[in-house]
Parts: structure tokens; sequence; C-alpha cells
């Protein structure tokens, strides 16, 4: 018994070991399969996906919320978003002509999953909004542009950067995903690790992946308290 | 003759492919049923003692949110082959990763659910002689009930979506069809599977949605109430 566990622990040891080699082979980066590619590639997809989804949802949001309309539609979207499956999306995607497209069917997936956080965080932001503080703005006079733009989006900001932290994290997860279906991408390290049974990479991949996702999440919680603009207000107001 | 035509002509919708691979869409379905019921079962044995654990106490409960929204964070993809040295090509990966995934949403309702319960309810229970067992199984938690089965809701939903995903494994239910479907470009088998997929979630959504009505009557009175 105890030579088995040590046999485990070594083994586990060793592909920990060998992943990290895999990790600091320079050959490992370079080229078209090369971690720096790939990284390149999930780069572009995310960014790309996650500015489109904002363009997208950010101002729909932002505009049923200062009406009050569409509040079921803003909510359920999340809903829907959670009960389908990213693979199938990008599975139906692979099977149009749409695969000939290079990142296209990548981009259209990640879009389609990072358009309900933002949605619905924007909008349940906007309509939280405490309505005696839009009334009183209302009764000093402020049009309906200036309410929008000095009360209500400041006070929805945190709400609306949850979204965008939220559909970040969702688009560079989903980006992995892509590698799936044959499409580029970090998660290509691992698949091509799966392929070739090759596991001390398909954990360095997934140790690359995984670090990526904390890092756009650790880059946005940073970001989110420099920026924003209650902070300073807050700090304004406790120091007469 | 013309039946068999959809899958010679590679059609989305073709009924043939249903009827003919019915056994095939049975496993898959079925494999997928068990693997999101032990993750999410598992993920609640584990996510209530955690949310005991930190009800009260502002660090622990700090360090259990911290360190379950980072495992969140983690993509799927990376999290199963981060598993995959310890335990190979199995479904024991596959649960793992899904029940790592479903903690963050229990540990989180079943939190608020327990924090929610008002101080004076919890009073007069003490005041009638309830001890801290009887107290949190016979008070507490009936009235954290609606906040946790919520989460049992989402995080059933999202385990249905993601166990596809452990079709790179080899074990990911339905998703094991949709895979071999893009390698072999068949629209049928990958639409049917992502279709049925969906409607597990939905399916599943639904059960517990009765559960909860079931086991919380009072809040749908209340509700109710509250429309009128």
């Amino acid at each position: 018994m105890d030579t088995h566990t040590d046999d485990g622990g070594g083994a586990l040891m060793g592909v920990m070991a060998d992943a990290w080699t895999w990790l600091t082979t320079g050959s490992n980066w370079s080229g078209d399969d090369g971690a720096w590619h790939r990284l390149a590639e999930h780069a572009y997809v995310s960014g790309v996906s996650l500015l489109v989804a904002c363009a997208i949802a950010l101002p729909l949001a932002l505009w049923l919320g200062h009406i009050g309309r569409g509040g079921a539609l803003a909510v359920n979207i999340s809903n829907v978003g959670r009960a389908v499956p990213v693979f199938a999306v990008l599975a139906l995607l692979m099977l149009t002509p749409l695969r000939k497209e290079g990142y296209l069917p990548t981009i259209i997936a990640l879009v389609l999953f990072a358009v309900p956080p933002l949605l619905t965080n924007a909008y349940v932001g906007m309509r939280e909004v405490d309505r005696s503080v839009v009334e009183a703005a209302r009764g000093m006079g402020m049009s309906g542009g200036q309410l929008f733009a000095r009360v209500e989006l400041p006070l929805a900001y945190p709400l609306i950067m949850i979204g965008v932290r939220s559909a970040a994290v969702q688009v560079v997860a989903t980006a992995t995903i892509a590698s799936m279906v044959g499409l580029g991408g970090l998660g290509r390290i691992i698949t091509a690790g799966f392929a070739t049974y090759n596991t001390p990479q398909v954990v360095a991949g997934a140790i690359l992946a995984a670090l990526l996702a904390l890092l756009v999440e650790g880059v946005l919680v940073v970001a989110d308290r420099l920026f924003s603009p209650l902070r300073h207000r807050r700090a304004q107001g406790t120091t007469p | 003759m013309s039946a068999q035509n959809c899958l010679v002509r590679n059609d989305w919708i073709c009924w043939e492919y249903v009827h003919s691979r019915s056994q095939e869409l049975t496993d898959a379905t079925v494999q997928h049923v068990w693997i999101t019921v032990v993750s999410v079962l598992i993920g609640l044995l584990i996510a209530f003692p955690l949310a005991l654990l930190a009800r009260g106490r502002k660090a622990v409960a700090g360090a259990v949110l911290t360190l379950t929204t980072v495992l969140y964070t983690v993509p799927s993809l990376a999290m199963f082959s981060l598993l995959l040295p310890v335990f190979g090509l199995s479904a024991s990966l596959v649960v793992t990763g899904l029940v790592l995934y479903s903690l963050t949403i229990l540990v989180r309702n079943i939190l608020a659910g327990l924090e929610a319960v008002p101080a004076e309810v919890r009073e007069a229970a003490r005041g009638m002689g309830y001890g801290r067992i009887r107290l949190l199984f016979e008070v507490e938690l009936p009235l954290a009930l609606p906040a946790l089965l919520a989460g049992v809701r989402i995080a059933t939903v999202s385990t249905v979506a993601l166990t596809t995903v452990g079709s790179v494994v080899g074990k990911g239910g339905l998703g094991n069809l949709i895979g071999d479907g893009v390698q072999s470009t068949f629209k049928a088998q990958v639409l049917t599977a992502s279709v049925l997929c969906v409607l597990l979630a939905l399916v599943a959504d639904l059960l517990l949605l009765g559960l909860q009505r079931l086991l919380t009557p009072w809040t749908r009175i209340r509700t109710t109430a509250g429309a009128r």
C-alpha cells in the first residue's frame, strides 16, 4: 500500500516537473503551434469579442434601464446563457460555412456568451439606483441625459463593472474551449497534448490558460478599485 | 427510403438518426445525467459544512469565498486538464472538476440563506430550549431553503452545460456525441445532442423548481399574496 501511494505521489510530482520543463523549453514557445502564438490568438479573439459584446450589450442595457423596460429579457438572458453549452455552440458553428472564416466562429461564440452577464448586470445596476435619488435629480431640473450621465451611470457603475469582469472571465474561458473544435487559442496546447497522450503538455497548457484567466480577473478587480467614480467621491466625503 | 436519405444528405434534422442511434443517445444522456447529479450532490455535501464553517466568521468566509471564486475563474478545460495527472481519463476527473465549480454558487447561496435568518427567530427558538443542532436543522435550514434551492438550480443548470467539456477525456455525456459529430461533420448528431443537452438543463431546472415549491410552500403563499 505504501509503495503504491508513493508511486502515485511520485508520478504526480514527475508530471508537474515535466510540465515545468515543457514551460521552460524555448522551442515550445515559438512557431505557429508555440505558446506565444497561441497566447496571441487567445488575447486577440478575447479582446475583440469583449469589445464587440460591450458595444452591443452595454448601450442596450443602459437604455433599457434608463427607460425602465425589458427587465424580463435582461434578466432571463443570463439563465438562457447558462443552460446552453459553449461547446455545443462552437460545434454547431463549425458545421456551417463559417468554419472557413478563420477566427469568426470563435468570436461569434464568445460574443454570444459575453452578452448575458453584461446585459443583466448593467440593467440591474441601472434599476437598483435609488428611486428617491432619481426623483431628487429630476426635481433639481436635470434633463433625461443629465440624469443618466450624472446620477444613474455613476451609481450603476459598480454592477456594470461586475458584468464586464464576469464577461471577460467568461470570454477567456470560452476561448479555451474553442480548441476542442479545432480552433486556435491556448486550449490548443491542451488538446494537442491530449491527442498525443502528452500529459505534461496538457498540464502546462492548463496552467497557462488558468493563469491568463486569473490574471484577467485580477487586473479587472484592481482597475475597478482604481477607477470607480464613487470611490473618489467617497474619499472626498470622508475628508471634508 | 427518404428517411434514410437524410443521413446521406447530412441534414441538420434527421429523425432516422434519432431512430437508428437511439441506444447511443440514451447511453450518452444517462451518462450526462448521472455525472451532473453526482457532481451537484457531492458539491452540496461539501458546500454545506463550508458554509457553516464560514458563517459568523468573517476571515473564514472571506477565505472560502475567495478560494471558490478563484476556482470558478479557472477555465473548465484547464480545470479538467489540471486534474488529469491525479485521476487519469476517468469520470472521477469530470465529477471532481464539476464539484469544484458548483462550490462557488452553492457556498454563496447557503451562506446568504443562513445569514438571512432573522435574529429574533433564532432567539425565540433558543428561548424554547432548542439546542444548536436542532436549531440548525429545524429552524435555520428550512428558512435558508429557498436560497439554498435557488443555488442548487443555478449550479445544476451550469453543471449540465459544463459536463459537455468532459468529452475531452471521453466522459462528457452528450458532449461525447457533439465532439464525435464535429470530427466527422455529422450535423444531425451535433444538433440532436446539443438540443438534448439544453432540454436536459431545462427539465432539471423545472424539476428543481417543483421541488422548491413542494419543500417551501410558505414562500409561494407569500409571493401569490404579494402579487395580488
